[in-house]
């Protein structure tokens, strides 16, 4: 065998299980498109879907006005933060980094919790946006922090993980001591924000966060064997001519952008961003030109998965996706903290 | 034909000057394969890492009649491997950085070029963790190589091999050097080894060059004296190349009770 048939075996293989997960994510959305209120059929979905004209006014509404948005939500945001995640474990080679245990998540909350107690704005504009812009603020703050941080001498990767967590500590008592001063009605609002919900989902903020998706992936992907580079070590990219701290700061910015715009517009949905990447990286390893696409895929096809179960498990009610997304989250991030062994993951 | 020169580079490292003021006589050029010498810590890595670009500083690094993007390649000292690859995607990676997303059969063909030439085609699909330290130094040298340069540079890249493949690594060296105009650097240790397979040499000592021509002028008992702190000889052997005899350390250091 030739390493080129080696290598078109190899690429083949992650083409099947890009392919394959892509199918997923569209059962996924239908299945999703289905459930409410109102129960439909895959093939009145996918009817709906194909051809809008054909199917009754009643279910077009429904689907494309009401249930295309939230549906669609679920997975920009779970592919944003997928992709956010996974690029933060490369740039600092970390397992365990994520836009939630970096802190990113809580420092949204916090700059949300600001608006919704005290009418707080950050940036005195676009006065119907306070609340997600707030969030936007803080949240890339908190990724700057990090950033800033990890360039200190003798700051390791695990250091960096638990400054994240110190972060997380700090928003959540700032949290509480907001919470402590505003009015029973600001309280349950902040606590609903928190919870991360897609009920939250419109048009708008959807064309938002996947417009800045849409424009992250070719930036991204054009680094890809950079990137793919990193994950061999600081000093193997360097001698492959990586430039490791402009790469570092412009990855950094991109994916700080992709989670701060997804947590602002529906709240904190952790644990996406640290299992999506990982399932990506077990499926097909780490050349970026397949792992980019594959992260995104995962983290889609988790949140909308979640979206579905967050209507199926008590009928009637829709539970916020981010307890369904800890819920099933926690024991995998147990799992990685407890599996981890030596310095390759 | 590419060539290298060297004026006054200097280089620091949290503070402290570690090489100071390295100037080639003569632009090192194309068609030498030329050995870096100089003890533990003299500053061979931060040489390499200066004329790469990894480290700035005072100093000028002139390369001439380059015609590749990106003329230089560095093999850095081996540190251990991320098991994250296979030897071949680890290779056609180092081809790639700089270069396009899409991977055309030209790159397969260089990538399977270098495979060859080292020797190591049968490793192709074993993951670079799995690798011992020797076959793993000889998938470093194939994923400088496949970087195409006009100047190599390679730090100790002979450390972990064994006898023969040290031989084998260094006479294709000196062969690409012959055949395809490249500029190599090597770092040895292996004073023999230079002796037989450079053309000319370079010493380093204490972050100053101490020498620097062609090698057989370079190694000379009054040099491993003054910075190696040995005795020893250079001796024509039976068949007329030189050899370097040692005889012992010239001032004792290690306690020996």
């Amino acid at each position: 065998m030739t390493g080129r048939d080696f290598y078109r075996a190899l690429v083949i293989r992650k083409q099947l299980i890009l392919a394959a997960l892509a199918a997923a994510l569209f059962l996924s959305l239908c299945t999703d498109l289905a459930l409410g209120p109102a129960r439909y059929s895959l093939g009145e979905v996918v009817d709906a879907l194909l051809r809008p004209g054909s199917v009754d006014e009643r279910i077009r509404v429904i689907l494309w006005e009401i249930r295309m948005p939230v549906a669609l939500m679920a997975m920009t945001v779970g592919a944003s933060l997928s992709i956010a995640g996974m690029q933060m474990q490369t740039i600092l080679n970390n397992p365990l980094a994520s836009p939630f245990t970096l802190g990113i998540s809580a420092g949204a909350g916090f700059g949300a919790a600001l608006a919704l107690a005290f009418g707080v704005a950050i940036f005195p504009f676009a006065i119907e946006y306070v609340i997600p812009l707030n969030a936007f603020v803080m949240a890339m703050l908190t990724s700057l922090a990090i950033y800033g941080l990890s360039l200190r001498r003798g700051v390791s990767s695990e250091t960096i993980v638990l400054l994240g967590i110190a972060l997380v500590f700090i928003f959540n008592a700032l949290m509480s001591l907001i919470q402590f001063f505003a009015s029973q009605q600001a309280v349950a609002a902040v606590v609903f924000w928190t919870m991360g919900s897609l009920t939250k989902a419109t048009w708008p903020k959807l064309w938002i966060s996947l417009t800045v998706l849409a424009l992250s992936l070719p930036l991204l992907a054009r680094r890809g064997w950079a990137l793919t580079a990193i994950r061999l070590g600081d000093a193997k990219a360097e001698s492959m001519g990586v430039k490791l701290r402009s790469l570092r700061l412009e990855v950094l910015v991109i994916v700080s952008l992709l989670a701060a715009i997804s947590v602002s517009f529906v709240g904190t949905i952790g644990f996406v961003g640290l299992v999506g990447p990982h399932i990506a990286r077990m499926l097909l390893g780490e050349d970026q030109r397949f792992l980019l696409p594959g992260a995104a895929l995962s983290g889609a096809l988790i949140l909308s998965v979640g979206s579905v179960l967050s209507k199926i498990i008590i009928p009637g009610t829709v539970i916020p996706i981010g307890i369904i997304t800890s819920i099933v989250g926690i024991p995998f991030f147990l799992y990685l903290i407890l599996s981890r062994r030596g310095t390759s993951w | 034909m590419v060539s290298l020169q060297l004026t006054g580079l200097s280089a620091s490292y949290r503070g402290k000057k570690v090489l100071s003021g390295i100037s080639t006589p003569a632009a090192l050029r194309g068609g030498q394969l030329v050995a870096l010498l100089g003890p533990n810590g003299a500053g061979k890595t931060t040489l390499f890492r200066r004329i790469f670009g990894l480290l700035s500083g005072p100093g000028q690094i002139m390369i001439e009649d380059a015609t590749a993007a990106r003329p230089i390649a560095y093999m850095p000292q081996d540190n251990g491997a991320q098991p994250v690859l296979s030897v071949y995607e680890s290779i056609l990676l180092a081809r790639m950085q700089g270069r396009r997303l899409r991977v055309l059969p030209e790159d397969h063909a260089e990538v399977e070029r270098v495979l060859s030439l080292l020797g190591v085609a049968h490793l192709r699909s074993r993951n670079v963790g799995d690798l011992s330290g020797g076959q793993r130094q000889m998938v470093n040298a194939a994923q400088a190589l496949a970087q195409q340069p006009q100047i190599l540079l390679m730090d100790e890249p002979t450390s972990a091999l064994d006898l023969s493949r040290q031989i084998d690594l260094l006479s294709l060296l000196r062969r690409l050097t012959r055949d395809e105009g490249l500029l190599i650097v090597v770092a040895l240790h292996d004073l023999g080894h230079a002796l037989r397979f450079a053309d000319a040499a370079m010493v380093i000592d204490q972050g100053h060059l101490a020498a620097c021509g062609p090698t057989a002028e370079v190694i000379t008992p009054a040099l491993l004296h003054q910075v190696f702190d040995v005795e020893a000889r250079v001796e024509p052997c039976s068949k007329g190349a030189p050899q370097l005899i040692v005889e012992g350390r010239a001032t004792p250091q290690l306690a020996t009770a």
